[in-house]
């Protein structure tokens, strides 16, 4: 039995999350944030993040964005086998609902139209990264992330070797976190996509960061795998604007997918403590 | 927190050390990629430069749009790395302190120490937090880069952090 849904019924709860998250944070991650504040030794980390728990209380109070890197919009569409979507193009309302959020909300488009030929504003924060996958079921769930560049410019990918270890892929991690210092704002949360190809292991690893700050991961040893990074990450001693101190990283977040016999793709995305997402579902 | 009034005096640049928390007090100027490569440019051609360097402070910045009866939107610092390959040149013109967030090159460095130039560190994503230290704001040259502009503002008790003196002191965790 499929289920007809209007895809225009996306654009008011897309367009609403959107104007939400550059204002207001999740509420784990405000928890994890406030936590790190009161757990910190370093003292100039300490500044940082006191600073940042008082910027969130600004924001939600004057409805200014937290950061002025507002983002580029990161929309992943989960689309059930058994719902069909009618009406206007979802492409098209996931497009209206960007440009919306992004004019109302005062928040700086800083999307150009091409990296290279020509490297000019788009003006509307259009278009957004969008990514389609087909799931069972007839729902329709619709991912969202406004990703800030100056974590993003510090993602990455290594291609280890099919006989790598749980350690290999750890060091791997760590070292583009430790390569980072403090330029990601953090302390971040680290998404680890592992597997498939290599733009499938990136595109998972932006799926983890999905997840919330605070679940489990459902399979035991990516859960210790989890925890043991974070550990190891923390360990690194970079702390809040890379000044020293407890805290370098909030969460990690681990996805992974069938792979080559030949291969083990790693890839890392870094996102600053502004970790802006929600999800949707219709 | 100690008050530090702008521009910079050589005096005052010599007394700052690395990890010390100041609030900045007076007038910035507000510059990044696209703005450097154009005042590079400009010293390259021998052309006068829209605002004075010496003892001028520029922060690495690109504002959200101002909220109706507001001085500015929300405006933290961004990465302070994209502005090393034209930082050497600006401090050799006078230029005496920068704003922005994460590690500078050696290059930037070494020449903070040779022309006793300052970067301070400013809490990165903190956009709405220094949006409330902006008391005004308006563009003094290339209004076509939009928030690419520069722009001076006057700020009031704006906090920061010293994260590189002109002694060599760094304020930056060197990960093992």
């Amino acid at each position: 039995m499929t289920r007809e849904l209007d895809a225009g019924l996306l654009f008011e709860p897309l367009r609403d999350a959107l104007l939400r998250i550059n204002v207001e944070l999740p509420e784990d991650v405000v928890r994890a944030l406030t936590a790190a504040a009161d757990r910190e030794t370093g003292p100039a980390a300490r500044e940082v993040l006191s600073t940042i728990v008082r910027n969130i209380g600004i924001a939600r109070e004057k409805r200014l964005p937290l950061c002025q890197d507002t983002g580029m919009a990161w929309v992943w569409l989960r689309l059930g086998d058994d719902v069909r979507l009618t009406g206007e193009p979802a492409r098209e309302v996931i497009h209206r609902a960007v440009e919306a959020a992004y004019a109302e909300g005062l928040f700086r488009k800083s999307v150009v139209a091409d990296p290279l030929f020509p490297r000019v504003n788009t003006k509307t924060n259009l278009p957004p990264v969008l990514h389609v996958e087909f799931v069972p079921g007839d729902r329709v769930t619709v991912a969202v992330m406004t990703k800030g560049f100056g974590s993003e410019n510090k993602s990455g990918l290594r291609m280890l070797l099919p006989t790598a270890t749980p350690d290999d892929v750890l060091n791997a991690v760590i070292d583009i976190v430790r390569t980072a210092k403090g330029a990601p704002c953090p302390p971040t949360v680290i998404g680890v996509g592992l597997g498939g190809t290599m733009d499938a292991a990136a595109l998972l690893s932006k799926k983890a960061l999905v997840r919330e700050l605070d679940d489990t991961h459902p399979r035991p040893e990516y859960a210790a795998l989890e925890r043991e990074l974070l550990t190891r990450l923390n360990a690194l001693g970079i702390g809040a604007g890379g000044l020293g101190g407890v805290t370098t990283c909030l969460g990690v977040k681990i996805a992974s997918m069938p792979t080559h016999i030949a291969g083990l793709p790693v890839a890392v995305t870094v996102n600053c403590w502004a970790d802006r997402k929600a999800v949707i579902e219709l | 927190m100690t008050p530090i009034s702008l521009p910079l005096t050589p005096e005052t640049i010599e007394d700052l050390r690395a990890g010390e928390a100041v609030a900045l007090s007076g007038e910035l100027y507000v510059a990044r990629d696209a703005a450097h490569a154009r005042l590079i440019a400009l010293l390259e051609a021998g052309q006068p430069l829209p605002f004075e360097l010496r003892g001028a402070v520029v922060y690495y910045m690109g504002p959200t749009p101002t909220p109706p009866g507001a001085v500015i939107g929300a405006c933290g610092p961004t990465t302070a790395s994209r502005m090393d390959p034209f930082a050497p040149t600006l401090l050799a013109h006078g230029l005496a302190g920068m704003i922005g967030k994460g590690q500078r090159s050696a290059a930037v460095t070494e020449a903070l120490v040779r022309h006793r130039g300052v970067y301070f560190y400013a809490y990165g994503g903190c956009g709405a937090f220094y949006a409330s230290c902006v008391t005004s704001n308006r563009v003094v040259a290339f209004e076509d880069l939009g928030p690419e502009a520069i722009y001076r503002l006057v700020v009031r008790d704006f906090p920061v952090i010293v994260a590189n003196d002109c002694h060599g002191g760094s304020a930056f965790y060197e990960p093992a």
